[in-house]
């Protein structure tokens, strides 16, 4: 043993050591950091040695997992010593106890940096070690250029410039703008040139994270790379201290295969048959020795040229050799190349051609599922899931099913979400893919996410074919005595929605189903209750004629949750016991759920996002890009006339809400009963004549018209109050004029403001399209599904949606599809967050092509501040506290607002509700006053309760005074905005129809001063469009 | 890269640790947590490898003693586990066939000679003999300054008594 040479030091590890438990070590640990936090107070009597031997004590503390939160000050400190042994603790301890975040490390930045320039060379290994190790941007601006320098001075030893190199690549890392590609690609190719092979080293791993970067710049180093790897493989002048178990530096060999495999290809004949060579000679000529070291150093090499290989997609011979080699690798007993040769099998899916070879191993990689080792089943699972296809699902599903009892909790989760995701992927039939995941839940429930239920039920509902088949099914796994909750929602939900289609059956009368159903009720958490209610629902509907019993037994359990806790379950059990009584409209409501719309998996989604811990992306990458079965494709999906879809298909909701069926009536079939009085449509004769004459000024007043329209149309107004008739024909002619141009149907701007309201309807519609909306809002998260439908016989072409939208939100779009052929509705999906408070309102640029006419529009989308708040109660004991803890500005705000529209107190309490800020009755004496609350959601507020307080004047019902208050400045003053602009401009009020690029209607129709509307950037960047 | 080095011991005691990326304090000691609990519950004769947080770690067993490397899924799992032995024997040839005890008490020189095989979380040199030269060197530099400081101190704490 060697001792340390500080005894102080020694004797405080043995005394460590010999703690007979933790409690004593604590104190032991406690006494000394006492000790030497004294010490460094008085620092000035410390001698340079004392100083050493603390910060060492210090740090090995600091190892063993306390908290040491002095003294950092000291080890940097000793930067600056002027002595070797000092200096060297310093920047030991420092880079050990600091991360490259840490303030004090700045203020050696200094020191490090006269280190660096300095002449002595033991000073400039220390210096560079620390800043390769720890340093952070600022280093990176400060230091990099006199580390380059350092790295090709000739005059440096190679001791230093090693250093160097490895310091300039995290230098790089931190801010790749310090090593300037022009000047640098020269360099750094005659640094390959280097003879010494420790800075050779050093170099390729820099030279990897440049090409990774910008393979371009660094043509010039391929055929250097290549040299180096001839030089190695064939073992020629190599010093025998570099080679490792017999092999020439294994690590230099590898770097330079991973730096070659930056570049697309190897155009070089030459240079391209040198490699080959080399590769060839590493790939034939390792085999599997005793020696475990220096088996990992030659299989090292050996991976990394396989990776190599198949990235430059070589001649087929070399590639099938490689298939070759894998596939006895996941046949060896050594465990390292077992899970290895997995791996690289994986990655070779990426490579055509190859599967079916892979496919061979399928027995071998199946063996490997059950290995005694998680990390290689892992891999053989990551392996089976990128290799099935529809071929193969069938065997590779049930093997996973079959594992799925046996596999570890660690393994299980991932398990049950891949193979739900084959058997929905790779089905031969829907029976099949019915049968595996009722297995799944079965077997697994706990790991079967909603997600994937939820799934089922789409497929369900969405094939009538399917319906009866797996009614049966859940009625099967009914007759187990004990099932997964997860088993007994989807079975309550699918026998309520088609048990009736089994009615025939043995057992499966309404009354047996009921009865099988209702057992496994006192079993089910609060999650599944509501499903079982609306399941007795259906129940009762189906049960044709009514059996008294029956309905006796479930109306005594819907009276029973009436008074239930939860509020979903007693809302559900009210209304069908009311809607029960009700006989015929019973009917309607609780009839069959309607098709979902087709949409992405949200089990691919979710394994797409899934901590990569779990899933291996490249598979998911591979899986992504293979072609689906056909026998999942949602048949029929699209209603008859591109309805968009109800609202509520959440799949909790069994029931029809009415609402919906009046939001579904805005579909195209329909449009003349939904379109409204202002429509600005040429070939329409029975138009009210003012709407017109309204339209046209308003299109003048804003985009200014062609000079020959406009005094015609100026005429018509003056004309229009006296003579309606003559001002009808006179407006007509300019309208019909502009031939060709298309003109909107209905108002966009009440589209808009009606969509500011609810979730789903028409966003803009025109002779040849309608943009419909379907949105749905989570905390500060929401999807908005766009669809568009071509209402014409041609398909349009040219169709582009662009998204621009306010810095608060962030909005992705999925792909829109250029042509939308005739008669057909597509769907885009756009993904949007709420970052933070504000008005601002995102715009959808939108435009297509039909026949020469190419059509542009710009959409204000109803992305708008009540969307993110979720109405919420509070109680007077929580109000008070609140209201008087947020004191005054900015948190607080109060205005007094002229101009009101004039409302009665409660169609203005009414106006709240609907845009989600809950009116809390009884909370303020004064009658004439309404008090508000809401939750509002971002990302950066998080959930925050904002309250709201209306004063108005019975006398003068005009004027009001509003305080609005929440946790967060912007917010109050955004949401005081906001209400302000509800309460002076009712959108709905005045028929007012404009052209799409008109702006927000408060601008024009205030009565009095519009408040701060020229501060509203909403209505700012409304007006600029 | 190498994200960080880790040694435990089979009783899970910390031997030394090496943070290349940076981790706040509270996360490091939740990676030694996590990741004692994976690596030394791990049998006899798996692999080197154990997938963890989206990270490899290549780990091995030397006596009582586990040497960690964590890397990105991309890197070389076999190349790291020559850097390891690699470093393992180094330490051997420094210390005369080392032993924890080694380690525990010579923490410090543990630090030192890891700084001459990685820096970056980058191999740096291969050749054994390069770094115990170096080695040797600053052995001497901090013994030659020892010597000079116990004369300098002896002059002075004459002075001061």
């Amino acid at each position: 043993m060697a001792l340390s040479g500080m005894r102080g030091l020694s004797v405080f590890i043995s005394d460590v050591r010999n703690c007979q438990n933790k409690e004593q070590e604590r104190l032991r640990v406690d006494k000394e950091l006492g000790n030497v936090r004294t010490r460094f107070k008085h620092e000035k009597g410390l001698s340079p040695y004392e100083k050493k031997k603390y910060v060492w004590k210090m740090l090995y503390i600091y190892m063993l997992g306390y908290d040491v939160d002095f003294g950092h000050m000291e080890a940097v400190s000793l930067i600056s010593a002027p002595k070797y042994p000092e200096k060297q603790v310093g920047y030991i301890a420092t880079a050990c106890l600091l991360n490259e975040n840490h303030d004090f490390l700045r203020l050696a930045i200094n020191t490090v940096r006269n280190d660096i320039i300095g002449r002595n060379e033991t000073f400039q290994c220390l210096a560079l070690t620390l800043v390769g190790n720890i340093g952070g941007r600022e280093f990176a601006e400060s230091l990099a250029a006199d580390v380059q320098r350092l790295l090709i001075s000739s005059s440096c030893r190679p001791l230093v410039r090693k250093k160097a190199a490895l310091c300039l690549l995290r230098l790089y890392r931190k801010n790749p703008d310090v090593v300037n590609v022009d000047g640098w690609a020269d360099r750094m190719a005659q640094l390959l040139d280097e003879r010494d092979l420790g800075v050779l080293t050093s170099s390729m791993s820099l030279l990897v994270a440049l090409v990774s970067n910008n393979h371009e710049a660094y043509w010039s180093c391929l055929p250097k790379c290549v040299k180096t790897l001839e030089r190695l493989a064939r073992n020629q002048d190599i010093p025998q201290e570099y080679t490792y178990y017999g092999i020439p530096s294994p690590w230099l060999q590898v770097k330079t295969m991973r730096a070659l495999q930056y570049f697309p290809t190897v155009e070089d004949p030459n240079t391209r048959r040198s490699l080959f060579e080399v590769l060839q000679r590493i790939l034939m000529g390792t085999d599997v020795v005793k020696n475990v070291n220096k088996n990992n150093a030659s299989h090292a090499v050996l991976f990394e040229a396989l990776a190599l290989v198949m990235h430059l997609d070589a001649e087929k011979e070399m590639m099938s050799q490689c298939v070759a080699l894998l596939g006895k690798f996941i046949a060896v007993r050594e465990p390292n190349i077992r899970y290895l040769g997995l791996e690289n099998m994986t990655r070779m899916l990426m490579v055509t051609d190859v599967q079916d070879i892979i496919k061979k191993h399928q027995a071998q990689i199946i063996t490997s599922l059950k290995d005694p080792d998680i990390s290689i089943r892992r891999r053989a699972l990551d392996l089976l899931y990128g290799m099935c296809d529809v071929s193969n699902a069938k065997d590779i599903v049930e093997e996973l099913l079959q594992y799925l009892s046996a596999a570890d909790f660690a393994m299980r989760e991932e398990l049950s979400l891949k193979a739900a995701i084959l058997a929905e992927k790779f089905a031969p039939d829907l029976s099949w893919y019915v049968d595996v995941i009722l297995q799944l839940i079965d077997k697994a429930g706990d790991f079967v996410s909603d997600d994937i239920w939820f799934r089922v039920v789409q497929f369900v509902t969405n094939n009538e074919d399917l319906q009866p088949y797996a009614a049966a099914k859940a009625r099967e796994y009914l007759d187990k005595p004990a099932i997964h909750e997860t088993m007994v929602k989807l079975s309550a939900y699918i026998l309520g929605e088609y048990g009736h289609l089994l009615a025939r059956r043995p057992g499966c009368s309404p009354k047996e189903l009921f009865t099988i159903i209702h057992e496994k009720h006192p079993t089910v958490s609060t999650s599944t209750v509501p499903i079982l209610l609306s399941t007795y629902a259906k129940i009762l509907m189906h049960t044709q004629p009514p059996e008294p019993e029956l309905q006796n037994q479930i109306w005594s359990i819907f009276n029973k949750y009436e008074s239930c806790i939860d509020v979903e379950i007693q809302q559900r059990a009210a209304e069908y016991f009311a809607l029960s009584r009700k006989g015929a409209s019973l009917m309607d409501i609780l009839a069959e759920m309607p098709k979902f719309p087709e949409r992405q998996s949200a089990l691919i989604r979710k394994a797409e996002d899934a901590e990569v811990d779990t899933a291996e992306q490249s598979a998911i990458k591979v899986r992504a890009q293979q072609q689906m079965s056909t026998a999942l494709v949602v048949t029929d999906q699209r209603p008859p006339n591109g309805t968009p879809p109800p609202p509520t298909v959440g799949p909790l909701s069994l029931v029809k809400v009415p609402s919906e069926t009046v939001d579904s009536d805005q579909n195209p079939g329909d449009q003349g009963l939904t379109q409204p009085n202002g429509v600005v449509y040429q070939e329409d004769p029975q138009q009210p004549s003012q709407d017109i004459i309204g339209d046209l000024l308003g299109t003048l007043s804003i985009e200014g018209p062609p000079g020959a329209v406009a005094p015609l149309a100026q005429s018509a107004t003056s004309e229009a109050e006296s003579v309606p008739s003559a001002a009808d024909a006179a407006a007509l002619v300019p309208v019909g004029e502009e031939s060709g141009s298309v003109q909107p149907i209905g108002n966009i701007n009440e589209r808009f403001y009606a969509l500011c309201l609810k979730d789903s309807g028409v966003l803009y519609e025109d002779p040849n399209i309608q943009i419909g909306i379907k949105a749905e809002w989570r905390a500060h998260e929401g999807r908005l599904v766009l669809f568009l439908g071509n209402k014409n016989t041609a398909s349009l072409g040219s169709v582009q949606a662009l998204i621009l939208p306010p810095t608060h939100l962030k909005m992705e779009l999925s792909l829109v599809p250029d042509t939308i052929p005739p008669r057909a509705q597509v769907q885009c999906p756009l993904e949007i967050m709420n970052l933070r408070p504000s008005r601002d309102v995102a715009v959808l640029d939108f435009s297509y092509k039909f026949g020469p006419t190419m059509v542009n529009v710009k959409l204000r989308l109803p992305a708008v501040l009540n969307k993110f708040l979720q109405p919420i109660t509070v109680s007077p004991e929580e109000f008070f506290p609140q209201w008087r803890s947020l004191s005054g500005p900015p948190l607080k705000l109060q205005e007094v607002v002229r101009g009101v529209r004039p409302l009665p107190l409660p169609e203005m309490a009414n106006l709240f509700n609907t845009f989600r800020l809950t009116v809390c009755p009884g909370l303020d004496p004064n009658p004439n006053n309404l008090v508000a609350s809401t939750t509002f959601y971002s990302e950066t507020t998080r959930a925050m309760l904002c309250l709201v307080r209306i004063e108005t004047d019975p006398a003068d019902r005009t004027q009001l005074r509003m305080t609005v208050a929440s946790g967060d400045p912007t917010l109050t003053f955004e949401l005081k905005e906001f209400i302000k602009e509800q309460l002076v401009s009712i959108p709905t009020a005045p028929q007012r129809p404009q052209g799409p690029t008109a702006p927000p209607p408060q601008v024009a129709q205030i009565a009095g001063p519009p408040p701060a509307a020229s501060q509203d950037p909403g209505a700012l960047l409304a007006g600029l469009l | 890269m190498i994200h960080f080095v880790l040694l435990i011991s089979r009783q899970g005691k910390v031997r030394l640790t090496k943070w290349y990326s940076p981790y706040s304090q509270k996360e490091r000691s939740k990676v030694i947590r996590e990741l004692s609990g994976i690596v030394l519950n791990r049998g006899p004769k798996l692999c080197n490898f154990v997938e963890w947080r989206g990270h490899r770690v290549v780990y091995r067993r030397y006596a009582g003693l586990y040497f960690c490397m964590c890397i990105d899924e991309a890197d070389n799992e076999l190349e790291v586990l020559d850097i390891i032995h690699h470093f393992v024997e180094i330490l051997d040839r420094y210390f005369g066939s080392v032993c924890e005890l080694d380690l525990i008490f010579n923490f410090h020189k543990a630090y030192y000679i890891l700084d001459e095989v990685l820096i970056a979380g980058e191999f740096q040199e291969s050749s054994k003999r390069t770094i115990i030269r170096l080695l040797s060197t600053h052995d001497s530099m901090v013994e030659m300054a020892k010597e000079e400081a116990t004369s300098i101190g002896n002059m002075i704490a004459q002075v001061t008594k």
